[in-house]
C-alpha cells in the first residue's frame, strides 16, 4: 500500500468525529409552533433490558429533514392527507355514504390511529388501519376495498394519523392481541434471508451508527406514513417492511400478510409512549 | 496450492470453474473459525480484491466497515471493526475463515456469510423480494473470496 495514502487515510477517517455525527441530536419538535410531539420517552416495560429510552426517527434525521415536518406548510406529506380529507366526505358503495357520514370530522377521529394495529372482537383478528378501513368500505359503505398499501389507502392513513399527531402510540400487546404480538416479537428477532439479518440487528444493537450513507434509527413507526425525500412520495409502513426484509436477500411477505400485521403490532408497541407524527418527513 | 491431509477427500469434491479448482461452500473447512486452504488455485488478485471490498454491487465491506485505503470511496459504515489493520491482526486463513462465514469464528456475529449457500432462513433471489431459485449460490465467488483475502493481508498498520 501507498504509505502516502495511508496516511491520507489516517487524517480522513475521524472516527469520534463520525460517531458524534451519527448519534441522535438533541432537538424538540413543535408542530406548527403549539403541538409538541414526543420524540423520546422512557421506554416501555415490555423492553426492559433493551432500551431505557425510546427515540424516535426524526431526531437521526439532518437538520433540513427535521425543520421539513415541523410545518404543515413544508411537510409534502400533507399534501396526501389533505387529498384523503377530500374524499372523506365523498359518498361511495351501495349504501351511498361517505366516511363522514358515520365518523362526523377526521378530527373526531384523533384516538384511532395511536390504538392500531388492533384486536377486533368481532372479526377474530388483530386488524391494521388499513385493514379497518377496508372493512369500513367493504361493509357500511357497500365500496370496494382499497388496494392494502395504494394511493388512496395510504393517503387515508395519513389523514388519520395527522389528526391523532401529538397523542401518544398504545397499543394493546395483551390479551387477545398477546399471540399476534409474540409471533411479531419472533419475526423481529430472526435473522431473514441470504444476508442473515434480523431487524434487531441494524435497529436494537446498532442504532446510532452509520450502515453505508443510511443512520440507523431505533426503527420506530409512529412516523408513519412516512414522506421519503429518496423516493418522493409518501410510504407505508409494511412498504417499507417489505423493502427491509428484501434488503436481507430474502423472499419478503407480502404487505397485508399475517406475518406484516404481526410485525407491525410488535414494532408499533416497542414505540409506545412516543407521539403519532405521521406524516413524518424522512430521506 | 497447499493441500491438507483431507486433500483426498476435498479433491474429490472440488469443481471446475473457469479452468481453476474450487471448493464447494458446502466444503470448506474451518479450524477454529479459520480456512487454511485456498478456495481456488487461481490465487487471489489483491487489486481486484479492492475494488470488490469498495463495491456496493460485490463485497460492499464498507457499507459496515471503514477502510482507510478506499479513503476516495464515501459513506463508508460504522457496524463492524474497522479494517485498517486487519492484515496485522489476523492470519490469511483466519481471514478467509471471516470472510467466508464470520459465524464459524464470531458466534452471532451480524456479519453475512459471504461463502456460504444453505442454512438460511426464506433465502431470496439475490435483491428482488422474491423466493431463490436454481440460480442461487454464495454472495461471492470462490475467485472473489481469494481476492478480498489477498487485498485484506495487505491492510498493515
Amino acid at each position: 500500500m501507498n504509505g502516502l495514502a495511508w496516511m491520507f487515510g489516517a487524517v480522513s477517517l475521524v472516527g469520534a468525529g463520525a460517531v458524534a455525527l451519527a448519534d441522535p441530536v438533541e432537538d424538540t419538535l413543535v408542530l406548527n409552533g403549539e403541538t409538541e410531539i414526543v420524540t423520546r420517552t422512557a421506554a416501555p416495560e415490555h423492553l426492559d433490558g433493551v432500551f431505557d429510552e425510546v427515540i424516535s426517527g426524526w431526531l437521526y434525521r439532518e437538520d433540513e429533514t427535521r425543520v421539513m415536518q415541523a410545518d404543515d406548510f413544508d411537510n409534502p406529506g400533507m399534501i396526501f392527507a389533505e387529498l384523503a380529507r377530500d374524499a372523506w366526505s365523498v359518498a361511495e358503495g351501495s349504501e351511498g355514504k361517505s366516511c363522514a357520514d358515520c365518523h362526523g370530522e377526521p378530527e373526531d377521529m384523533a384516538e384511532v390511529r395511536p390504538h392500531y394495529p388492533k384486536w377486533n372482537e368481532e372479526a377474530g383478528e388483530v386488524r391494521t388501519l388499513e385493514m379497518q378501513i377496508n372493512a369500513c368500505r367493504e361493509d357500511q359503505m357497500g365500496a370496494e376495498p382499497w388496494k392494502y398499501n395504494g394511493g388512496d389507502m395510504v393517503n387515508m392513513t395519513a389523514l388519520l394519523s395527522s389528526v391523532s399527531r401529538g397523542l401518544p402510540v398504545s397499543v394493546a400487546i395483551d390479551g387477545p392481541a398477546q399471540s399476534t404480538w409474540e409471533q411479531g416479537k419472533e419475526m423481529y428477532y430472526t435473522r431473514y434471508g441470504q444476508l442473515e439479518l434480523a431487524c434487531a440487528n441494524c435497529h436494537e444493537d446498532n442504532n446510532g451508527r452509520m450502515i453505508r450513507a443510511d443512520h440507523l434509527s431505533q426503527g420506530h413507526i409512529n412516523g408513519f406514513p412516512t414522506y421519503r425525500l429518496k423516493n418522493t412520495k409518501l410510504n407505508a409502513v409494511q412498504d417499507r417492511f417489505k423493502g427491509c426484509v428484501r434488503d436481507t436477500r430474502a423472499e419478503t411477505f407480502a404487505p397485508g400478510s399475517p406475518e406484516f400485521v404481526a410485525l407491525e403490532l410488535y414494532v408499533a408497541s416497542r414505540g409506545n409512549g412516543l407521539s403519532v407524527e405521521g406524516p413524518s418527513v424522512r430521506n | 496450492m497447499r493441500i491438507p491431509g483431507i486433500a483426498a477427500l476435498a479433491a474429490g469434491l472440488m469443481a471446475f470453474a473457469a479452468g481453476a479448482e474450487t471448493v464447494a461452500p458446502t466444503d470448506v473447512s474451518y479450524t477454529d473459525g479459520a480456512v487454511e486452504t485456498p478456495l481456488t488455485d487461481a490465487g487471489g488478485d489483491a487489486s481486484n480484491g479492492r475494488v470488490i471490498v469498495g463495491d456496493k454491487s460485490q463485497g460492499n465491506c464498507i457499507a459496515c466497515h471503514v477502510v482507510s485505503d478506499l479513503a476516495d470511496v464515501p459513506f463508508q459504515g460504522e457496524i463492524g471493526p474497522p479494517l485498517d489493520g486487519a492484515g496485522e491482526r489476523w492470519s490469511e486463513a483466519e481471514l478467509r475463515g471471516i470472510v467466508a462465514n464470520a459465524k464459524m469464528m464470531f458466534e452471532g456475529s451480524m456479519m453475512p456469510s459471504f461463502y456460504k449457500v444453505d442454512g438460511f432462513i426464506r433465502p431470496g433471489n439475490a435483491y428482488t423480494g422474491k423466493a431463490a431459485d436454481e440460480t442461487f449460490g454464495p454472495i461471492l465467488s470462490a475467485g472473489q473470496i481469494e481476492d478480498v483475502v489477498a487485498y485484506l493481508v495487505t491492510l498493515k498498520d
